[in-house]
């Protein structure tokens, strides 16, 4: 499944889409940017409720397909610059970490 | 190639923006330089997690990264506050982080353990008052 396929099929609101046909290959849902960093997978989706600067580094570092930010969690233009910047697919949903996770994992 | 391919960054701690640059170039660097995707997250986490502490805990500081085929070395110097209780701030969980950077995600106390475990070989020098250098090296697999 692409990030493409993915936005429609979650109805994900997108703030920065670079690379639509990068591949999701699974999921991490975590807010502790250590954690993630060293538990996230290249090609995951990464669900959280972080919005700051920060995660754009760590998007890029660990490879992933893709931010989706849960809870309308609210990202600042510099945060959605940097995405665009640095490739990053930054997405976003008015739904729960856990809810996100749940309809991510059926369609994986 | 014998002489390391050598790179030099200066890490801004009076700025959370761009903390984080120097590891992304690294990777891209390392990117061109063919090497094999596991080692160059193994150096992208470990230079990530020590360019963030040398922002958060040291006022900024210093990484070179020098590049030879069979292994790659990080130094990361600070002349921040340095390190009251290695032992301690290796384990998982210990941190000092205030709450204004633990609110960015930050401060789960997993930077150190996680440089540790990225890392073939990983030396602590540290004094109080003085500084803290933290030398890294990966080392890389024949192919
Ligand atoms: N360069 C440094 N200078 C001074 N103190 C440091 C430095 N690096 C780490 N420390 C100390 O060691 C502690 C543990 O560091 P570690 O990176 O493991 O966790 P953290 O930075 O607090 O949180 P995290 O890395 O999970 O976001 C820090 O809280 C800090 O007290
Ligand atoms: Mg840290």
């Amino acid at each position: 499944m692409t990030v493409n396929n993915l936005v429609e099929k979650m109805s994900l609101e997108v703030l920065n889409l670079s690379d639509g046909e990068k591949t999701v290959t699974g999921g991490y849902t975590g807010d502790l940017l250590s954690w993630v960093m060293s538990r996230a997978s290249a090609g995951d989706a990464w669900i959280t409720i972080m919005s700051n600067i920060n995660i754009i580094a760590v998007a890029s570092l660990c490879d992933v397909s893709c931010i989706i930010l849960a809870e309308n969690a609210e990202a600042e233009q510099s945060v959605v610059s940097l995405a665009a910047e640095k490739k990053i697919n930054l997405l976003r949903s008015e739904k729960s970490s856990f809810a996100l996770s749940c309809e991510l994992g059926r369609l994986l | 190639m014998s002489e390391p391919l050598r790179f030099h960054f200066d890490v801004d701690g009076s700025n959370f923006t761009s903390a984080g640059e120097a590891s992304i170039q690294i990777k891209q660097k390392l990117r061109q330089l063919g090497f094999a995707p596991d080692i160059i997250k193994r150096v992208a986490i470990s230079m990530y997690e020590g360019e963030i502490n040398m922002v958060i805990h040291a006022g900024g500081g210093t990484a070179d990264v020098y590049v030879l085929p069979e292994t790659i070395k990080i130094v990361l110097e600070d002349h921040g506050p340095g390190i009251a209780d290695v032992e301690l701030a290796m384990q998982e969980g210990f941190s000092t982080a205030p709450d204004s950077v633990r609110s960015l995600g930050f401060g789960a106390g997993m930077g150190l353990p996680n440089m540790k475990r990225y890392t073939d070989n990983m030396i602590i020098e540290t004094e109080l008052g003085k500084g803290t250098k933290i030398t890294m090296t990966v080392n890389v697999p024949r192919q």
